[in-house]
């Protein structure tokens, strides 16, 4: 064998390595496709047997009983409600957290306290459910006694627990990349780490900040086991944070443990249910990559 | 002057404040976990991790649940390892900049928000129905490694991203050739971050439950699975079940296994810590 043909032989070996790595990338867009096409399937048969105007508008979703109303309304009331509660108490938390270690605590705590507060986000969230039902609740009645054993506030409070680290991570990031030069102009001018944080600092790292919430926000909306153990199971159209409600995520748990025929319209009402789920996580997600990768160009 | 003292007050309880919500959290969690441990430790004795389910409280135990567990990770590891760790390196070192490698970027950074509950929807048409591997380990552990995929790959790309340039361009001075640098070079400088990233990509997995829960995992088995085709129970389920029985007894095995749970996620999490800081310093 010549050196051509050791060479000819050598670059076959990179070209059929580089297609078996480049086969492993696909993968992941063929996930990407089956999750659209298995959702879509199953939720255009379930169209087909319920409007999809009934859908939007019903304000009952009974699909397990006999008198049978699929309007996704009180599951969505769920979802939001629940998760409106958790970005509520998450957020001025969050941000504070982020603004206090990334302006006022000495650099060494930065290094500790990080992978600390992460372990926040790394406890499992059955676990979170488990304090949510047998701590949170009873602790909570002891002020509201007319909150009910299942409810979405003490859901909701746990939930806000679970995604302070995501936004606090990614707002101290955001206001760590801020320009030291954008801080000493203002120490100049003779402010304080307060009035320096908020007008100055908040808004030049506002994209990251913006992201950080919008992440947290499609956290708590796709989060399960918190809600479906804690918040209850029961649909029902209503802002009140003290009563049972279901989230999305909570009714596709329901119907899994149960013995639901394969191919029956109940069947189905999960994947309707999971499409609804996912157009909303992949809108925020969408917004979210788009605005982080507006605000990488701006620094980089 | 007024002015001034109040500015400077305001910075003074805002610092105080600052640090009351960074310890907030932390402190809550240490609450919770005094509390379960106060619950469960009693319960936890050998039996509780040999014994196998039972009606009865007292006489149940996890052993089906960690089995089942430990077959999951296993699998799941096997699985997303090879492929996270291939789509990695063509990302980072084969497509950078083409039209392919932004559409593959989007499309990861979409999955990782995708909810988990949704792979479980996915996973139960495709592994459960279409390919007929049934309510298995198999299909748990399929699903699952498509959902820790674009973590592992995320944390492969920053690892080898954080190889010195250097090391790149010695090798190809040497004549290596592409794969060969990669192989025997970023591969191995990289491996400590790579086996961070997996760590936690696990930890992660170990503590899913609602996908598992939606290809049809049982709360009930009565025996430790033995093959990849078998029903099978994992921890959550078992302490999700447990959640969800009105009797005491069972409240407290359902604090007893989450002890045994958290040991889990926070031992795999300290090794990953541990594997971070040591390849850091290196790196350096």
């Amino acid at each position: 064998m010549g050196p051509n043909a050791f060479g000819n032989m050598r670059k076959i070996k990179e070209r059929v390595i580089e297609k078996g790595l480049q086969a492993s990338a696909l993968v992941t867009i063929a996930v990407t496709v089956g999750i659209i096409l298995v959702l879509s399937i199953e939720a255009i048969r379930f169209f087909s047997e319920v409007s999809i105007v009934d859908f939007l508008t019903d304000t009952q979703w009974t699909p397990l009983y006999t008198d049978k109303h699929f309007g996704i309304l009180p599951l969505l009331s769920g979802t939001l409600l629940t998760s409106f509660i958790a970005i509520l108490f998450a957020v001025p938390i969050g941000l504070s957290i982020s603004i206090y270690i990334s302006e006022y605590a000495p650099r060494s705590f930065r290094k500790t306290i990080k992978p600390l507060l992460e372990l926040l986000a790394a406890v499992p969230t059955v676990v979170y459910g488990f304090f949510a039902l047998t701590v949170v609740t009873p602790f909570l009645q002891s002020f509201i006694p007319s909150l009910s054993g299942f409810n979405s506030l003490s859901a909701g409070l746990v939930m806000g627990i679970m995604i302070i680290p995501f936004i606090s991570s990614l707002s101290e990031d955001a206001l760590h990349a801020v320009p030291n030069s954008l801080r000493e102009a203002a120490y100049g001018m003779g402010s304080t780490k307060l009035q320096n944080s908020f007008r100055v600092l908040v808004p030049a790292a506002s994209s990251g900040i913006v992201v950080s919430i919008i992440l947290a926000i499609s956290r708590a909306i796709g989060e399960t086991m918190i809600v479906a153990i804690a918040a209850g199971q029961q649909p029902r159209l209503t802002f009140d944070p003290t009563v049972p409600v279901e989230t999305i995520t909570a009714y596709i748990v329901q119907v899994s443990l149960g013995d639901v025929q394969h191919g029956s319209l109940e069947y189905r009402t999960i994947f309707a249910a999971g499409i609804t789920l996912f157009i909303f996580t992949f809108l925020l997600n969408t917004i979210s990559y788009r605005i982080r990768k507006k605000f990488r160009e701006k620094y980089e | 002057m007024n002015n001034i003292k109040k500015n400077r007050l305001l910075d003074q309880v805002f610092k105080f404040w600052g640090i009351a919500c960074t310890f907030l959290g932390l402190i809550l969690l240490t609450i919770f976990i005094g509390s379960i441990f106060v619950d469960g430790i009693q319960r936890i004795d050998w039996d509780f991790i040999t014994s196998l389910p039972s009606r009865k409280a007292e006489r149940a135990g996890i052993f089906t649940a960690l089995m089942g567990s430990v077959w999951i990770l296993v699998l799941t590891t096997i699985i997303a390892l090879p492929v996270g760790i291939a789509a990695a390196i063509y990302l980072e070192e084969y497509a950078k900049e083409s039209k392919m490698a932004s559409l593959l970027e989007v499309n990861i950074s979409n999955l990782a928000g995708v909810p988990s509950i949704i792979y479980g929807l996915l996973g139960l048409e495709v592994f459960v129905r279409i390919l007929e591997m049934g309510a298995s380990i198999l299909a748990g552990s399929f699903t699952l490694a498509l959902l820790i995929l674009p973590i592992v790959i995320v944390s492969t790309r920053e690892s080898i991203k954080a190889v010195p340039k250097s090391i790149r361009d010695a090798s190809y001075a040497l004549g290596a050739s592409k794969w060969q640098t990669i192989s025997q070079q970023l591969l191995p400088a990289s491996f400590g971050g790579i086996l961070t990233g997996i760590i936690l990509a696990l930890s992660r997995a170990v503590g899913e439950t609602a996908p598992l829960i939606v290809i049809g995992a049982l709360a009930y088995v009565p025996f430790a699975p033995a093959s990849p085709l078998d029903e099978f129970s994992v921890l959550p389920i078992q302490i999700f079940n447990w959640i969800s029985r009105p009797q005491h007894g069972f409240e407290v095995n359902a604090a007893a296994a989450i002890i045994i749970l958290l040991l889990i996620t926070f031992v795999m999490n300290g090794i990953a810590v541990y594997f971070r800081n040591r390849w850091q310093s290196k790196l350096k």
